[in-house]
């Protein structure tokens, strides 16, 4: 397997185009609006993949990284109208220093819990969302239980609306998650991973590094749930502590992976783009207490009946077609091996 | 910062009196998690599954929400060996408990919070029985009794669960599980059978816990996450799969808690046990009363 990232780059920048053009030709802003949220769970998907399925912990922590990233947007736009700065400052230099803080905090957490069994981590991500949330609240200057309003500029040169400048910059952060995910599944890192995954303690015995490794997949894929969080302030305008730390992305950035599968880049695409159009239509249509309640749902019928999620069951569907043998008979092929303890 | 010693004693106490109630709430927790090896982070999930039977039974009829949980507790025990041998043969069995069954468990937490939501909404819900509104009073020491009563209940589960777990047949079974499944199987009982029982037993005191807490406060479906950090802060801090040390624990986060929220205001209590979880990990992963 090579990895060929310039390669990859390109075309997946093309793709992004298209898509971008596609949504342009629809002429409805809607298209833009709706299109930010899922591209927002690509990147959510991709980033807790890193972590949860090259290495095998479990965050359950995406909206305390996410809301991090949002609130260090909410504090930077606050601390530039109190102090009357000229500029508003550019959304990509708010997703670098979103990322820059929620990588830190995903750093620390990890270096206090990720020597011990997965489960402990577990534990204290689904913990952090609930600190970080009492520290928020608590936090007048970000605007506390109140919540925060953030007025977004109508237009922006070149590209015009404003929705459409956010979902162009998640596109890209999309691309640049999908990247960065796909290099590190290809690259020593991710062998790294995976051996904590199957075995830890025969990849810490084969003198794997299981420490640092699992401590740069937590810092990076903390960091990129950052970055989604940063533009959010701008794309919802009012941002409140209750949503923003919901377990509605933490639900959704674990079942998008485990539903496409875990194990490559392709898996939380599928999985994001899939269950993300479906909420939104869902959404639309029916409620949005539903949509949740079908993100559960599928959630638990996945993990019991398509460990290996739709990428799985295509394997699977590729191996068990009917092979003739030599005398002519049909037989069908035994389950793959994966599946034996 | 007026500081009082009425208040520091009454913080005292009812950080107690809390600290009893919390050990109830953790006592499925140190069953499941700490001698079963099973994280059920669910486990909050049915604790308010627990109290919205209860406030529909004392809604409807009127029955006390205690009698009322120590009666569905069948129902609740048959809930959870059911969860688990859904858990064993999806997980368990394949080994992929880590990541998957973890995920199942969210997924379970999840489910049950959006049902509530769905069929009663997001409106505080309460219940009424004669204890909840008087209060005993010793001195400058006040007792509610909406939280002693609670707490007497609880310490009293907690003793017939040690009672069961020390002196009878199948808790040492259960114990005996914990560490080593191969002699268990030696010794002609199925280690399977002992963890279903252990687990529905988990399951079983979510039904108490869950009446407790509504005694205690108004209930709406997503309060259960609040006590997730606080369950595993707890049976970790009480050395995972000790029932005294769940206790001990607990009173300590208890007392904690309330002075936090007397001295610094409530909204800060939250992040209370968080710290004590962080700290545990970090300072002494087996516990105060680590094996």
């Amino acid at each position: 397997m090579t990895v060929r990232t310039p390669l990859f780059l390109i075309v997946s920048l093309v793709v992004a185009a298209i898509i971008f053009g596609g949504a342009l030709a629809v002429g409805n802003d809607y298209v833009f609006f709706a299109g930010y949220v899922v591209l927002q769970y690509v990147v959510l998907s991709t980033a807790w993949n890193i972590l949860g399925g090259y290495c095998g912990y479990v965050n359950f922590g995406t909206a305390a990284f996410f809301a991090l990233g949002a609130y260090s947007t909410v504090a930077v736009y606050k601390f530039v109208g109190d102090n009357d700065l000229p500029h508003v400052v550019p959304i990509p230099v708010l997703m670098l220093l979103g990322g820059v803080v929620s990588g830190i905090v995903g750093f620390g957490m990890g270096y206090l819990t990720l020597r011990l069994r997965g489960a402990f981590f577990a534990i204290a991500t689904l913990a952090l969302a609930v600190v970080l949330q009492t520290l928020v609240v608590n936090w007048d200057y970000v605007g506390g239980s109140r919540g925060a309003y953030v007025l977004r500029p109508e237009n922006v040169p070149l590209i015009g609306n404003y929705v459409r400048y956010l979902f162009l910059t998640m596109l890209v952060l999309a691309v640049v998650s999908l990247a960065i995910a796909r290099l590190i599944e290809r690259s020593r890192l991710g062998y790294g991973l995976a051996t904590i995954r199957d075995d830890e303690l025969a990849a810490e015995a084969s003198g794997v590094p299981t420490l640092r490794l699992k401590l740069i997949a937590t810092t990076i894929s903390g960091a990129l749930m950052g970055m989604a969080g940063a533009p959010f302030p701008y794309y919802i305008s009012y941002l409140q502590p209750d949503s923003t730390f919901g377990l509605d992305y933490a639900v959704n950035s674990i079942a998008m992976p485990l539903i496409g599968g875990t194990t490559s880049w392709v898996g939380p695409l599928i999985g994001a783009v899939l269950l993300g159009t479906l909420q939104q239509v869902v959404t639309v249509t029916i409620s949005s207490a539903v949509n949740l309640l079908l993100v559960g749902c599928l959630l638990v019928a996945f993990v019991i009946v398509a460990p290996n999620g739709i990428i799985g069951l295509f394997h699977r569907y590729l191996q068990r077609k009917p092979v003739e043998d030599f005398i002519g008979r049909r037989k069908v092929q035994a389950e793959s091996p994966e599946a034996v303890p | 910062m007026i500081f009082s010693f009425d208040l520091l004693i009454n913080a005292l106490v009812s950080g107690i009196m809390i600290g009893g109630f919390y050990a109830a709430v953790t006592a499925g927790v140190t069953l499941s998690f700490g001698i079963l090896d099973i994280v059920n982070i669910a486990h909050p999930a049915f604790i308010i599954l627990g109290s919205y039977v209860a406030y529909i039974v004392n809604a409807t009829f009127g029955f006390d929400p205690i009698l009322t949980a120590i009666v569905v507790t069948p129902a609740f025990y048959v809930l959870g060996a059911a969860i688990y041998q859904v858990y064993y043969v999806a997980f368990e069995r394949r080994g992929q408990e880590s990541l998957r069954g973890l995920a199942f468990f969210f997924g379970l937490l999840f489910i049950t919070e959006v049902t509530l939501v769905l069929y009663f909404g997001v409106d505080y819900r309460y219940v009424s029985a004669p204890y909840i509104g008087p209060t005993w009073h010793f001195a400058d020491v006040d007792l509610p009794l909406r939280i002693l009563v609670p707490c007497v209940v609880s310490l009293l589960l907690i003793a017939v669960l040690q009672l069961f777990l020390t002196k009878t047949f199948i808790g040492r079974a259960i114990m005996a599980v914990a560490q080593d499944q191969l002699a268990l199987r030696l010794m002609a009982i199925d280690p399977i059978r002992i963890k279903r029982i252990a687990f529905g037993i988990s399951i079983a005191t979510a039904s108490l816990a869950g009446a407790f807490l509504i005694i205690i406060q108004p209930v709406e479906p997503s309060v259960g996450r609040l006590y997730i950090g606080r369950v595993f802060a707890i049976c970790v801090l009480g050395g995972m799969g000790s029932l005294p040390g769940t206790v001990i624990a607990a009173m300590l986060v208890g007392i904690v808690e309330s002075l936090t929220s007397t001295f610094y205001g409530p909204s800060w209590a939250p992040a209370v046990s968080f710290g004590f979880l962080l700290l545990t990990l970090a300072v002494r992963p087996a516990g105060l009363l680590g094996r």
